[in-house]
């Protein structure tokens, strides 16, 4: 235990499928289940298949909705994936749940040999993506975008809320290929909404501009880079956020753009190990391009995390909003 | 099949171990003795049981063969060769650069190649995902896959063997070629699976055990397996000879990878025609 908690109540680990909106936050219920539901009303070719994770990817959703269009696999998380090619192969679009760890780690040769050589139809969507729950390394999947962006053809997305995941949806089964969808279950928050923001596969989008600090970020930690922002303007330390959705392709023209305009300190935040993900795509995409601003990383350590409470953990870790504000006071 | 169909099935697995010494001759290696094992089967395949249009090898309607074990990959393309699927006048760029006939099968490169095997253990889950989708259209073909021994150290391999027989999944044929032999040794050795037979019926599967390199039982396999009234999936365990058809090589020290002198590609083809025309064969060619 660290000392900066002493004195604070011990929170109790948080269940495995613990919400992540914080108090008062608005919510929406099982945007991921809903939004596919919708998009298999319109498409036929619209499958679900999962590895005994149906409840706690929001596929049952769909299950109760297209029962013949759901396909249970069992605790097989190599037989889910490479059944799925086997399906895209005959045409239909599958839509593969289980966690994140299972995908990256268990089934990653069926990933990448069934699905991604042959560029087939299969689009991976996987919930308790980085630090999600508090069960500790054998859920916790901090490395899963390193493992996936080496893989030719994948296309890596990490939406940051229920709107990001209700517009990503249809977006990915539009696209030609295999996609890898980090996914935020149950009651997921919406906060997108409130800015002038659409989901754009391969699109980078800024979300707020500010003087001081550029926040390029994915996932939850767009989330927090705008509550953050909200509460540094009582510093008068003005930050932009840019939402970076899809991992790859990166839009580097967006990043290379916003990164070049004057003198701001560049932070990239992600719910990721500092190891392989967004901040070092985005620092090689910079470095090549010949940019270097100031450049700082938010991300989780390159190390097995602590099993615990989720507000806890993401302290200790330096994701929650609370030590991303201090990250930044400290840099500037 | 006209006249006796034994008979021209044995002049295609003669000409698919032809393709495949050719075809290995080009390279001055490959896995001949796999390709030498599993013609029999191969013919069987190509030319009495799998429906397809060689012209049109994305036929919706086709039988779809999976070659789980992409080192055999020189095997199915003599199969392809002998169906009319792959012209003859590819066969010299077998392994070569820029040829659509790479050493190890991939379905991105070659008409008629359904997966990109050689990561073995994948075939069979390949296969459950396929005929749920046939299904799925009410689609009536088989889905074939060839997988060999080695395969069963896979535990996707099992997986796929449990969902198989969990769907009810009568539209799939699992051909298993038992030659015994993988990278370091006697397959059963590596890792053993006896009783084999027990362990697919026991997972749910109608199973039948032949030696794969006689015709008749091979033919007769195929169609039990095709006919088979109930809805579980199927399972053929070959046992098969590594070499089958060149003496020499049928003698050959058991290796996964056989190898094969410069000198004696020509000597095995020579062999193999003798034995199937007789002695006069250099005459009739």
């Amino acid at each position: 235990m660290s000392s900066a908690n002493a004195g604070k109540p011990r929170l109790k680990t948080s269940a495995m499928i613990a919400s992540i909106a914080s108090e008062g936050q608005r919510t929406v219920s099982a945007p991921f289940g809903h939004a596919l539901v919708e998009l298999a009303s319109r498409r036929a070719d619209i499958v679900g298949m999962t590895a005994d994770l149906g409840k706690y990817t929001d596929l049952h959703i769909f299950a109760q909705a297209f029962p013949e269009r759901f396909f249970q696999m069992g605790m097989a998380e190599q037989l889910l994936m490479g059944a799925a090619g086997g399906m895209a192969k005959e045409g239909f679009v599958p839509f593969a749940t289980t966690y994140a760890v299972f995908a990256s780690r268990r089934a990653y040769d069926f990933i990448h040999q069934v699905i991604a050589e042959e560029n087939l139809n299969v689009k991976i969507a996987c919930a308790l993506p980085g630090l999600t729950t508090g069960y500790g390394p054998s859920h916790t999947a901090t490395e899963d975008i390193a493992i996936f962006r080496g893989v030719p053809n994948l296309t890596i997305v990490d939406p940051c809320d229920a709107l990001d995941i209700q517009q990503a949806v249809p977006a990915i089964a539009a696209h030609q290929g295999p996609v890898y969808m980090r996914l935020l279950r149950g009651r997921v928050p919406l906060v997108l909404d409130e800015y002038d923001y659409t989901f754009e596969l391969g699109k980078a989008k800024l979300l707020r501009d500010g003087r001081d600090v550029l926040v390029i970020s994915s996932g939850i930690l767009t989330m927090r880079a705008l509550e953050v922002a909200d509460a540094l303007q009582a510093d008068s330390i003005d930050v932009a956020v840019l939402h970076c959705p899809t991992i790859k392709p990166l839009d580097q023209e967006t990043i290379i753009r916003e990164a070049s305009r004057g003198g701001r300190l560049v932070v990239v935040a992600e719910n990721h190990s500092a190891i392989g993900g967004l901040g070092e795509a985005v620092a090689g995409t910079l470095l090549r391009a010949g940019v270097a601003p100031s450049f700082r990383q938010i991300a989780l350590p390159d190390a097995f995390l602590d099993a615990g409470a989720l507000p806890t953990l993401h302290d200790r870790y330096g994701i929650s909003a609370d030590a991303i504000a201090e990250s930044l006071k400290s840099w500037l | 099949m006209q006249d006796n169909p034994i008979t021209s099935l044995k002049s295609a697995a003669y000409r698919i171990r032809r393709y495949a010494l050719q075809m290995g001759a080009v390279q001055g290696q490959g896995y001949i003795g796999q390709a030498l094992g599993m013609a029999d089967i191969l013919a069987v395949a190509y030319r009495h049981a799998l429906n397809y249009r060689a012209a049109d090898p994305k036929w919706e309607g086709r039988d779809r063969f999976l070659l789980s074990h992409g080192h055999y990959a020189i095997a199915l393309y003599a199969a392809l060769l002998e169906a009319g699927i792959v012209p003859e006048a590819e066969l010299d760029s077998y392994g070569s650069d820029d040829s659509r006939l790479p050493m190890s099968g991939m379905a991105t490169y070659t008409p008629g190649m359904e997966m990109s095997g050689g990561s073995l253990g994948q075939g069979l889950i390949i296969a459950v995902g396929m005929a749920l989708g046939l299904r799925q259209k009410n689609n009536k073909a088989f889905v074939y896959n060839s997988m060999s021994d080695g395969e069963l150290d896979e535990g996707s391999t099992w997986e796929a063997a449990l969902s198989a027989s969990h769907f009810g999944l009568g539209n799939i044929i699992n051909l298993i070629d038992i030659n015994n032999q993988q990278a370091d040794g006697p397959s059963g050795k590596m890792l053993g699976f006896e009783p084999l037979a027990d362990k697919w019926t026991a997972f749910g599967w109608f199973v039948q055990r032949v030696d794969g390199n006689d015709l008749p039982a091979v033919l007769q396999a195929f169609d039990a397996a095709r006919k088979h009234p109930d809805p579980q999936p199927r399972a053929i365990l070959f046992d098969t000879l590594m070499g089958k058809g060149v003496p020499f090589l049928e003698r050959r020290e058991k290796n996964h990878f056989i190898s094969v002198d410069a000198a004696e590609w020509e000597q095995a083809i020579h062999f193999l025609d003798n034995d199937y025309f007789g002695d006069s064969a250099n005459e009739q060619r």
